[in-house]
């Protein structure tokens, strides 16, 4: 398994793709921490950009590679490899270098202007955030294969995790305004891990004050002990779930 | 070594296997033969686990290749069209293929020395023509020198020289008494490898015979002419 995460690893760089995207990041933290004269305005404002900007890339670049890698997969089916072994290797190919380029693009940064809880924080959920969105593009990858489909379905899947969920309970919001709403919305948080990302972190800031009784109700789960374990747990399902099914999908493929 | 049990395999409405059953022993080197569509590379891919059939089931060695891995480490496989990644040399791939199996024992090099592939370990993989591709693929698959050859239409698309530099190191392979399984269309080069045909067509495998049992059925010797005698019939 070592041999093959270090040929999608080796061929990954070669791409120059991720070296962009990590200078990318680079660019994009320092200006926003250089902006802002309260680097926890900047972490706020570096928050937006990475929520959109981290699972974008990650699910989008994932699908690409896994379909580009058609061959090299075909070609290690015929050799004395299991099939989850192939896979897996590919995922944790994928997830360890755009967790590594998050790592140095943002991560160095924030640790650099905001060493505290909320920039650990912050840090520990973009890396989350970017394998769980391989986990999703894997997935993606599995179930089509038509390319143009796939890039397709992980673009519609990026656009609802990013808009159209929100949109989706904001309308459950007002159909059920008379009721309260507030614990059930906890719940619904766990359906999407980039709203899941932002309670984390905005919690952890003082602006959650600003959230209104929603935001205290939240402050009281998401800031125990139980409910962070319960976020972090929630994450971890994001992506055990998606690689396990696409692992067995994967499993019986005919290629 | 090889033993197939009612194998069918349907992809959407095609049934690209139907109910196939034979049996390969060592020692020799089977032609499959049809037409088109005939489920030939279904039935080799089969056998690769890169198809996994809907019933049936393929054992290898006595053992049913569902779940299993390790006895690919026996079979070289040289696919139809060899599709490798675009942007890893020659090199890269043999290196790669030899890092992955780990092979302890001596390379068999013949095949990327008579094909002087040593000129060319920098090219890369989506430079290279057609032609040049297959010697790839033919080099990978005979580098480990494994018990079994699965051979698809080995010869398309490699000039006459070469063409010829394949066919004696098959026979030389099967000399050492390993199974060679071949797939092609080119009947007339068949005629001096193969000991036994099996011949398929709409997924059905028709009959599996010895060359001899072929020969004295329908009276033609030559391989080309025997088998447009079966198809005609």
């Amino acid at each position: 398994m070592k041999k093959i995460v270090k040929y999608v690893i080796t061929d990954i760089l070669r791409n120059k793709i991720v070296l962009v995207y990590t200078l990318f990041l680079l660019a994009a933290s320092f200006s926003v921490f250089s902006l802002e004269d309260n680097s926890s305005k900047g972490l706020l404002s570096l928050l937006n950009i990475i929520l959109i900007v981290v699972p974008l890339v990650s699910i989008i670049f994932a699908t690409i590679y896994v379909y580009n890698s058609a061959e090299f997969i075909e070609l290690l089916v015929s050799q004395p490899l299991k099939r989850k072994t192939i896979w897996l290797s590919l995922f944790t190919g994928l997830a360890t270098s755009l967790s590594i380029a998050f790592f140095i693009g943002a991560g160095i940064p924030v640790l650099i202007y905001q060493a505290n809880m909320v920039g650990l924080t912050m840090i520990l959920t973009g890396v989350l955030l970017s394998i769980i969105f391989v986990a999703i593009a894997m997935l993606a990858t599995v179930k089509t294969r038509d390319k143009a489909k796939g890039i397709g379905a992980a673009i519609m899947l990026w656009l609802y995790f990013s808009l159209l969920f929100d949109g989706f309970v904001l309308f459950l919001l007002f159909q059920f305004a008379d009721y309260p709403m507030e614990k059930p919305m906890i719940a619904v948080s766990a359906f999407n891990p980039i709203d899941l990302s932002r309670i984390l972190i905005l919690l952890q800031l003082d602006v959650s004050a600003m959230m209104g009784y929603t935001g205290a109700v939240f402050k009281d789960f998401f800031g125990t002990y139980i409910g962070i374990a319960f976020s972090f747990s929630a994450l971890f399902l994001w992506i055990a779930l998606p690689v396990w099914y696409a692992t067995r999908k994967f499993n019986t493929k005919d290629l | 070594m090889i033993i197939a049990s009612n194998v069918t395999k349907q992809f959407g409405k095609l049934k690209a296997l139907d109910n196939v059953s034979t049996i390969c022993n060592k020692g020799e080197c089977i032609a499959l033969i049809g037409p088109n569509g005939s489920g030939k590379t279904t039935l080799i891919k089969s056998i690769l686990g890169m198809v996994v059939p809907d019933s049936g089931f393929i054992t290898f060695k006595d053992k049913n290749i569902l779940h299993h891995w390790q006895y690919r480490d026996e079979i070289g496989y040289m696919p139809q069209i060899g599709r490798y990644p675009d942007n890893m040399t020659i090199g890269h791939v043999l290196n790669m293929m030899k890092d992955i199996r780990n092979k302890k024992t001596s390379l068999d090099e013949d095949l990327i020395k008579s094909f002087s592939l040593q000129g060319l370990l920098n090219k890369r993989m989506r430079t290279l023509s057609g032609g040049t591709r297959q010697k790839v693929s033919a080099a990978l698959a005979f580098l480990f020198d494994p018990a079994v050859l699965i051979l698809d239409e080995p010869t398309a698309g490699l000039d006459p020289v070469s063409s010829e530099i394949l066919k004696d190191k098959i026979i030389a392979e099967k000399e050492k008494g390993k199974l060679v399984l071949i797939t092609s269309h080119i009947l007339s080069e068949l005629d001096d490898l193969v000991t036994r045909i099996i011949y398929m067509q709409d997924g059905k495998l028709l009959f599996h015979k010895s060359i001899d049992d072929l020969r004295a059925d329908t009276g033609e010797d030559k391989l080309s002419k025997a088998i447009a005698r079966v198809m005609t019939k």
